[in-house]
């Protein structure tokens, strides 16, 4: 079960995705949002735990949290 | 009571199914009792792969096409149109031209890829692309005087169509521009999206060294977010500014508008299982090639696999037999590394690429193909 009360402004779903499109389909969710937006990733990839916090430390966005419930994995990224 | 096949696309993915559907219900065609519907909007038929090579003067646009009617068996119904609505639920496919609206027992989309230039702005005015004809001469336009400064690769979209062009146009730019004497007085800069050169992790590791090797500056984790022409410079999302002289650049890529209006999924693209290619959200649809979300690279071997296994699993169920066929995953690239010399890729789901040693033997067998490729099309290869 998620442990985060986060209210996303938008998720990408991006389960079954196999590396890198979760982080891309993260990217261009990210290039239309708004500062300050929370966009939620879903991912089943373990792939994505690295991708997506290393592409979050190149930029100013923020990742708020990560919740993992079985094999699935939630990110929360803070637009800049 | 006849069957209705209807195939929306006349690229790769849709002629191969046509000619092969063609073959296989023969008897049914024949009869009347099944009818096959191909629907492109353009007259002539492109293999798009021919526009690597015009920006180095090697082809021209013409070569990369060739009128549908002469590639597509006289079984099929052939018409130039474009559909402006998918109705799922009525089973239906509204015309631009008409007459009237086109009904289906079964419909395959194979609708490709479009370019989305206008989503980075800038891109439009400051970049050309080689993935379409327009960008590919305006690319060969600039190449040709360019004798010195900064050329820039940029992946900025992605997914796009054939994943190794990219690369395959530094590794030819490279030796291109060597060979006329001009590599010493032009940079070359490869950026990515991620943290590699590649998606493929294995296609990375072996392109890093490549280009480490020939000189190719290469710039990751760079996501462009605008270009502005006039002071030549590309700036991303993570904050980089590169400077260019000419930027070839891989532009955002969707499908069409049809698809995504028919809630088949995001972008243009449609939402499939990617084993039986059965759309997610409608009955009796299918989509193949670039159109998928098979999370394979959207390239012409993947539309043309992906074509016979819609074919059998069509000829199944018309015959009133389970469907048994599945696509795999299986992809196979040849990846030009010079103008001499190229590497060969083949991998599906469960087996990654293990890119082959450069060639010139691989680089000829690539040209050759791209000449037997109009077989393919014609569903004899």
């Amino acid at each position: 079960m998620p442990t985060t009360d986060i209210e996303p402004t938008d998720t990408v779903d991006a389960r079954g995705a196999a590396c890198p499109g979760p982080l891309m389909d993260l990217i261009s969710r990210v290039r239309g949002a708004e500062s300050g937006d929370v966009i939620r990733l879903l991912s089943d990839n373990d792939q994505s735990l690295t991708d997506v916090s290393e592409w979050v430390d190149e930029t100013d966005n923020e990742l708020l949290a990560v919740d993992e419930s079985g094999d699935e994995y939630e990110f929360y990224v803070e637009v800049a | 009571m006849t069957d209705r096949i209807a195939i929306l696309g006349g690229g790769t993915g849709g002629a191969v199914l046509a000619n092969n559907l063609a073959e296989r219900l023969r008897p049914e065609i024949d009869a009347g009792d099944v009818e096959v519907t191909l629907i492109n909007d353009d007259p002539d038929h492109v293999y798009k792969p021919i526009w690597l090579y015009v920006p180095f003067g090697k082809r021209e646009p013409a070569d990369a096409r060739r009128p549908l009617q002469s590639l597509v068996d006289d079984r099929i119904d052939l018409r130039i149109d474009r559909v402006t609505r998918i109705d799922t639920d009525g089973k239906r496919l509204e015309l631009r031209d008409g007459p009237g609206s086109l009904a289906y027992d079964y419909l395959v989309v194979a609708t490709g890829s479009t370019l989305a230039p206008t989503e980075i702005p800038g891109l439009e005015e400051g970049g050309h692309d080689y993935y379409s004809e327009s960008g590919s001469l305006a690319l060969r336009d600039d190449l040709l005087s360019m004798t010195e400064g900064h050329l820039v690769l940029s992946v900025i979209g992605t997914p796009h169509m054939c994943p190794a062009a990219p690369l395959e146009f530094v590794f030819m730019a490279d030796d291109w521009l060597r060979e006329r004497g001009l590599r010493e007085d032009v940079d070359i800069t490869y950026t990515y999206p991620i943290q590699r050169v590649h998606g493929n992790p294995h296609i990375a590791e072996w392109a890093e060294p490549i280009m480490d090797e020939r000189g190719i500056d290469v710039e990751t984790f760079f996501n462009a977010d605008a270009i502005d022409p006039e002071a030549g410079t590309v700036t991303s999302m993570e904050g980089t500014e590169i400077d260019y002289d000419v930027l070839a650049a891989i532009p955002p890529h969707r499908g069409v508008d049809v698809v995504e209006e028919a809630g088949l999924g995001d972008r243009g693209w449609v939402d499939v299982n990617k084993h039986t290619l059965e759309a997610d959200e409608a009955e009796d649809v299918y989509a193949l090639g670039d159109a998928a979300t098979t999370g394979v690279p959207k390239a012409g071997s993947v539309a043309h696999y992906q074509a016979g296994v819609v074919a059998q699993r069509l000829e199944s169920e018309i015959r009133g037999r389970p469907a048994t066929e599945t696509y795999d995953g299986k992809t196979l690239c040849f990846i030009e590394t010079g103008m001499d010399s190229a590497s060969y890729v083949e991998f599906d789901y469960e087996n990654p690429p293990s890119p082959a040693p450069p060639s010139e033997k691989l680089h000829w067998s690539k040209l050759a193909y791209n000449e037997s490729y109009w077989l393919t099309a014609r569903g004899l290869l």
